[in-house]
């Protein structure tokens, strides 16, 4: 409920958004902010939080609080049913890696335990670089002593002694949150040891190889998969790399009956819940935790309450920088794993980005590659290269009429050149050439930066095409 | 060759045994690179050419691949800009947002007195357009907001 923030609560009853000449009126109760009982709050009370039950509601830092409301539960009740039938109970709860694959959590925790080594690791992905998502921003201010926690019960499963946390240095609130925390909490993970790793800015790091190529003090160059990190993962050893929110659900998941219920949560093989992120130009964003199952059009118009600016909504990017933009025309898309791919889109790790009427789809298409220029490792050459020759086709097919055409460039001209094209390019040529270099990206690039960009590039086109020349046919 | 003043060779030695001290701190730790660059990053605002061979002869690495780890990241800088710093979000949420419409207003004020810098993201995505100055934070930003905050680093 970000837009109702600074909150002030009282006894459970909120005032917002408070400004320091509300405290007096506030105090005596006649403040015209009064929202009436916090937890009441539709967007509070619509939610189903199993990972987020606890924020906001606890002081993040203190554990007498965090024992008070349940927490080491699952860790207690882990060390006494030993890694088999941990391992069993995460495989039984369908819990899927939150980061935006969506692989199954136990799958991957079974495959690191089995692997023979006698140093595993435990990693921890939150490098949460995408654009419209800060779930895991919010849980580690919010609980950190639940990812904790999850790293704790990752170790026992897998046979690890030594976990790692990837936190991005855009994050310094949640840095000194997560500092604190792991001190604190030395003991009761014990004999597991977290030690917290900073970031440097690099987007890609968020991605599991050049994470772990990060961590080991290198560039963060992307790795060639196989081998998977799950057999030689950190410094070579099989390593457990998860997302901030699949670590934070395992203590819930640990807890009595908590992966059947955890199952009982959902669609298809989405299950459990979801904590969704409503950003961009909405008027109530925040981090809504709910089962899969959810339409955007209820979560943008219903919980969201339409755009922040009150123009029509035009689109929606869901999962970040390189999730697909969502016309409005699919809105009552099932917010799932699978019903998404389908339509040939991704949830990543749940952020939704909405836009007004005055987005330019053209250009959002054009930062699309931008972006991706930007952040590539430069490791392989479809991203490194296909990102800039993106940002320059869809400039020039922004920049001209659809009859006109273009001009053969002086080096294009030479007679050396035999497979150089001898005539002008046209616009529908560009688009070819456009629809090709999408393709070759997806197809060939090492990692979902280069491999994700086309979803952007592609529904803009698709849905917008007005937006990429004032006569396109659509 | 130009000889190098008295006072000039004190600094230099001075600035490579603070480089080694921070070393010395971390020289324990797992893969200790990243967290020796950026302790030295902070003390002295980049890890420049000096920095880079103290660093690569105390870890038994080469001065090549000290040198592509601090290109590789934005955080790092060979060189040091001592003015203030304000990084701005550009990524997807706060454009739609509005924060490309402040952009120009924003250069304006910094002129070249205050180094602009384009960040993507700071996970302050329902309540943009955000900036970061330090590790202070500041959301819902509007153009007259913006141009104050530039103004007053």
């Amino acid at each position: 409920m970000h837009w109702l923030e600074p909150l002030v609560e009282i006894g459970g009853t909120g005032f917002g958004p408070a400004t320091p000449d509300d405290i007096a009126a506030i105090l005596v109760g006649t403040s015209l902010k009064a929202i009436g009982k916090i937890a009441d709050h539709p967007f509070i009370a619509l939610q189903q939080r199993l990972s987020f039950a606890r924020a906001g509601l606890t002081r993040p830092l203190s554990l007498a609080d965090y024992a008070r409301t349940g927490g080491w539960a699952g860790l207690k009740r882990a060390r006494a049913i030993g890694a088999n039938r941990l391992l069993a109970e995460v495989l039984q709860s369908g819990l899927r890696g939150r980061g935006g694959a969506g692989f199954p959590a136990g799958t991957k925790w079974q495959t690191v335990a089995n692997a023979p080594a006698s140093t595993k690791y435990v990693v921890c992905n939150a490098d949460e670089g995408d654009s419209g998502t800060f779930a895991d921003r919010m849980m580690m201010e919010g609980d950190p002593f639940q990812l904790i926690e999850g790293m704790a019960i990752a170790g026992l499963a897998v046979g690890a002694g030594q976990g790692y946390i990837y936190v991005r240095s855009e994050y310094p609130r949640a840095i000194a949150k997560l500092r604190d925390a792991i001190s604190f909490a030395t003991e009761h993970i014990a004999p597991f040891r977290i030690e917290l790793r900073v970031g440097a800015g690099a987007y890609v790091c968020g991605e599991e190889t050049s994470l772990l190529n990060s961590i080991e003090g290198k560039r963060g160059e992307v790795r060639v998969k196989p081998p998977l990190p799950a057999l030689e993962g950190l410094f070579g050893c099989p390593t457990v790399v998860n997302n901030v929110l699949t670590l934070a659900a395992i203590p819930h998941i640990l807890a009595e009956g908590g992966a059947s219920l955890y199952d009982s949560l959902g669609i298809e093989r989405s299950r459990g819940t979801m904590p969704i992120q409503l950003a961009g130009n909405i008027r109530h964003g925040g981090l809504f935790e709910t089962a899969f199952g959810i339409s955007l059009r209820e979560l943008i118009y219903d919980i969201g309450g339409g755009t922040f600016s009150g123009r029509p909504v035009k689109a929606v990017q869901v999962g970040g920088p390189l999730g697909s933009y969502i016309h409005p025309s699919q809105f009552d898309l099932p917010f799932g794993y699978e019903a998404y791919s389908q339509a040939d889109a991704l949830i990543g790790h749940g952020g939704v980005v909405v836009f007004d009427d005055t987005a330019d789809m053209g250009a959002m298409a054009r930062f699309a590659f931008q972006f991706c220029a930007a952040e590539s490792c430069g490791k392989c050459t479809p991203c490194r290269i296909g990102s800039t020759r993106g940002v320059e086709l869809i400039d020039r097919i922004r920049a001209r009429p659809s009859t006109a055409s273009g001009r053969v460039g002086a080096v294009e001209s030479f007679p050396q050149m035999h497979n150089a094209r001898k005539v002008p390019s046209t616009r529908s040529d560009d688009l070819t050439l456009l629809e090709d270099l999408c393709e070759t990206m997806r197809d060939a690039s090492l990692c979902a930066l280069g491999g994700f960009t086309p979803y952007p590039v592609r529904s803009a086109l698709r849905n917008w095409p007005e937006d990429f020349g004032p006569d396109f046919a659509r | 060759m130009e000889r190098q003043s008295e006072p000039a060779i004190r600094i230099v030695v001075d600035l490579q045994r603070k480089v080694l001290e921070i070393i010395a701190v971390r020289l324990g730790e797992e893969a200790p690179l990243l967290p020796i660059l950026h302790d030295v990053q902070a003390a002295f605002g980049c890890v420049d050419e000096a920095a880079q061979t103290t660093i690569a002869d105390a870890l038994n690495l080469s001065r090549a691949e000290v040198h592509g780890v601090v290109s590789f990241y934005h955080d790092f800088t060979s060189s040091a800009d001592l003015r203030p710093a304000l990084h701005l979000c550009r990524a997807e949420a706060c454009q739609a947002r509005g924060v490309e419409r402040m952009v120009a207003a924003a250069e304006a004020a910094a002129g070249q007195r205050v180094e602009l810098k384009t960040t993507y993201c700071l996970g302050l995505c329902s309540v943009g357009p955000a900036a970061r100055v330090g590790d202070g934070l500041h959301a819902r930003l509007d153009e007259t907001g913006l141009v104050k905050l530039v103004q007053s680093l």
